[in-house]
């Protein structure tokens, strides 16, 4: 296998923990807007308590995917950077803000609190959205770009799409059905269980109607993926088995099983997108073959990220074990 | 204002924003292990105590650092996709390196700020040194990119394509060395001497308060040595400017005439018009033996270069001569302690010193961010020294004040709330009679 596919490969990996991570620590600012009714505080609690100790460490698989990108598919780094300046503007607002608040509300400092919780819940709305934007944008086809880096189309029109947005919902949804099923685990008694139970059957149903609607609009919006993902009915088959699968264990109360239905069933969606739009880094121009850097740099950056990996994994491994072990949970 | 200022005015603010709170995440740790460690050595709560609330800072400045790196990652491309398009898998090794150092900073910073009562007290502790390590890695790795900048190698041009490129001669440029170690060793002095100030301002209304005490104790201990080391890797990393980038230093040094036993200036206004240094005060020679270890060397001087390649003298030179004297400053209070420490044997507390240390406490932060533009600015034109020009190098993304104006607004917001929050934190700190109790 040469190195560009490995890293290639490596960033998909990369995008799939970054979405089952990070992914659901968004996905839980959004259940932290929509907490209601009488345990509406215990629900806001019992979130921040699960995200404080591992969010830094879920968000930094964003960065990894910049760094591979910026070091080994240097045009890409650079036409998404040009292209999409402003809904990865508009993302990195999001992150900072959702951070920030989080970081912030966690000294509960008098009546201010409210106001923190509206940014923290907002921020972590917008981030998902504009970053389904940007991946919708990618896939469409509608980035004019040169393997120098160089851009020939506008700054609005690949992003500010039917295509685009539908994707920045179906992000959001998707995010927000995961969170809601790591949240049942976490759950220390059975009403708040039973709150995140209905939120996951709600944000279930509603992700495989946005998955539905996006794979619509990719006819015209997006033929490329569109065509991939049609001629794959394996594909299609998996993730909609496994969907149903995920809302039949929460009808069934049983949360570990819909939780690991979840991961795989969010891991589908992105693998199913990579495998649809390979080669292709950014649709219809750059390409595994055509953008990726000198061998020596490759070769470079692939040691680094198989010794790095070596500290790494078991480290991650390690803070989910502390936090999220199998003891302390369901 | 033009896109090309408006995106260097948004590099520099998010820079000198985000470099506040790298040296946070890279002197902070230090300060808490040494905390803790105390603890488990001594048992004595004041300790625990100490690196709980020392710790409790830091995950909010710890949050704002990641988020701000972050910006700062993709600005990169957002901003100079042009340099990035060329460039960006010339020096991609140091960031690829830097993205796992920062994976396992968060990672135990993660299991030391939450895992107090999940992890047994020698990994707790370990937890910390990881964290520690991985911030000065980190850093350093940054770093290295930022000397490839400055002094670029492992490339070749042929025919204005790049060629034969050595990812590790790119990384271990002739910069890389003197700037990482100088700036590690200005992020353990800028946090020392913070802390120091903040639990001597507590300790000037509490004298006795023996958390405070124990503070300023950690905190000048780190700082003592630190302020030597700063001295000496800064008189490095002004060898390695003097070597590889003549302009600069002559900027640095507001230096015009080519000569001999160069002037060391101190003060003084570049005319830039007239190309000459007025009101400083010059000491013959020192110039010429820092920079190259003889006072009879000969030392460049702006004229000798094209004008369009000087950077903004005043600039430059202003900004050098704040860093040297916040350097020489915190130098001075730090040695007063040390010899008042060692001649009275216990911690230096006297209400004058107490308030020089007061003084000094900003200082480090100061010198970080003049530091940072005499780098930057002291290279303009060129975002690669003699590679590629800045302006070559940005977006033609039109409108850029936009996002300046935004984050800039945006960073202004979180720097007030940080602020208000610490002086709440330090508010509440543990008064005498609780640690009685």
């Amino acid at each position: 296998m040469s190195y560009e596919l490995l890293l290639a490969g490596i960033l998909v990996v990369a995008l799939v923990a970054y979405s089952v991570t990070a992914g659901a620590d968004f996905g839980g600012g959004v259940w932290d807007l929509l907490a209601f009714g009488p345990r509406a505080r215990a629900q806001r609690e019992m979130i921040a308590r699960a995200v404080a100790p591992i969010w830094e460490a879920n968000h930094v698989w964003l960065i990894f995917v910049i760094v591979v990108l910026f070091v080994c598919f240097t045009p890409v780094y650079a036409v998404i950077g040009t292209a999409l300046h402003i809904p990865l503007t508009l993302m990195l607002f999001g992150i900072v803000l959702r951070g920030a608040a989080f970081a912030f509300r966690s000294y509960h400092y008098g009546p201010k609190q409210f106001y923190w919780d509206a940014v923290f819940a907002i921020s972590s709305l917008v981030t998902p959205v504009a970053l389904g934007m940007c991946v919708g944008a990618v896939a469409s086809g509608a980035i004019d770009a040169d393997v120098d880096g160089t851009v020939r189309s506008d700054f609005f029109s690949s992003w500010l799409a039917p295509f685009p947005v539908s994707v920045g919902a179906f992000t959001l949804i998707e995010f927000s059905f995961l969170a809601a099923c790591y949240l049942t685990l976490e759950a220390e008694h059975e009403a708040l269980r039973e709150d995140f139970r209905l939120r996951a059957i709600g944000s279930g149903i509603l992700t495989a109607v946005l998955g539905w609607l996006a794979f619509a609009l990719a006819y015209q919006g997006a033929p490329l993926i569109f065509a991939g993902i049609a001629g794959n009915v394996m594909l299609i088959a998996g993730i909609s088995v496994v969907a149903l699968s995920a809302v039949g264990a929460l009808f069934a109360r049983k949360y570990r099983l819909a939780q690991i239905l979840a991961i795989s069933q969010v891991s589908l969606v992105v693998l199913g997108w990579a495998n649809a739009q390979f080669p292709y880094l950014v649709v219809p121009d750059l390409t595994v073959h055509n953008a990726h850097a000198s061998d020596a740099v490759m070769e470079g950056a692939l040691a680094v990220l198989a010794i790095g990996s070596v500290v790494l994994v078991p480290s991650f491994v390690y803070l989910y074990a502390v936090f999220k072990g199998w003891r302390q949970q369901g | 204002m033009s896109d090309l200022l408006a995106a260097r005015s948004q590099m520099a603010m998010s820079l000198g924003f985000h470099i506040l709170f790298a040296a946070v995440g890279i002197g902070m740790p230090l300060l808490m292990v040494i905390a803790e460690g105390l603890y488990l050595r001594t048992k004595d709560p004041v300790y625990l105590l100490l690196a709980k609330k020392w710790s409790k800072g830091t995950a909010v400045l710890f949050a704002i650092g990641a988020v701000s790196g972050t910006v700062l990652s993709f600005e990169l491309g957002l901003l100079w996709p042009k340099f990035m398009a060329q460039y960006g898998s010339v020096i991609g090794m140091p960031f690829s390196m830097e993205g796992f150092a920062f994976f396992l900073e968060a990672i135990f910073l993660g299991i030391y700020m939450y895992g107090w009562k999940r992890v047994p007290a020698i990994v707790h502790l370990l937890s910390g040194v990881a964290v520690l390590f991985s911030g000065i890695f980190s850093g350093l790795f940054v770093i290295c990119a930022n000397g490839f900048m400055n002094t670029p190698a492992g490339f070749r041009i042929e025919d204005g394509k790049i060629v034969d490129i050595d990812p590790w001669a790119a990384m271990f440029n002739p910069a890389a060395l003197a700037e990482g170690l100088h700036m590690t060793t200005a992020a353990f002095l800028s946090v020392a001497f913070l802390v120091a100030g903040i639990h001597a301002f507590m300790l000037l209304k509490d004298s006795k308060n023996p958390f405070h005490r124990a503070a300023l104790g950690i905190a000048l201990a780190v700082a003592a040595p630190m302020s030597v080391l700063q001295g000496a890797t800064g008189h490095m990393a002004g060898e390695t400017v003097g070597e590889t980038q003549p302009v600069k230093l002559a900027a640095m040094e507001a230096h015009w005439e080519t000569e001999r036993w160069a002037p060391f200036r101190i003060g003084g206004w570049p005319d830039v018009e007239r190309q000459e240094t007025r009101y400083a005060i010059e000491i013959p020679g020192l110039m010429s033996f820092l920079s190259y270890g003889d006072p009879n060397a000969e030392v460049k001087g702006l004229k000798d270069f094209p004008k369009e390649l000087h950077p903004p003298v005043p600039v430059v030179h202003v900004s050098f001569q704040i860093m040297i004297g916040a350097g020489v400053f915190m130098m001075a209070v730090a040695g007063m302690g040390v010899a008042l420490g060692l001649w009275k044997r216990k911690l230096p507390d006297s209400p004058w010193f107490l308030k020089a240390v007061i003084l000094a406490s900003p200082m480090g932060m100061i010198a970080i961010e003049a530091g940072w533009v005499v780098t930057e600015v002291g290279r303009q034109p060129w975002i690669i020294q003699g590679v590629l020009k800045t302006a070559d190098a940005v977006t033609p993304m039109p409108g850029l004040w936009a996002p300046f104006l935004a984050f800039s607004l945006l960073y202004l917001f979180l720097g007030a709330t940080v602020v208000v929050l610490m002086i709440n934190l330090v508010k509440h700190s543990p008064t005498f009679d609780e640690n009685e109790a």
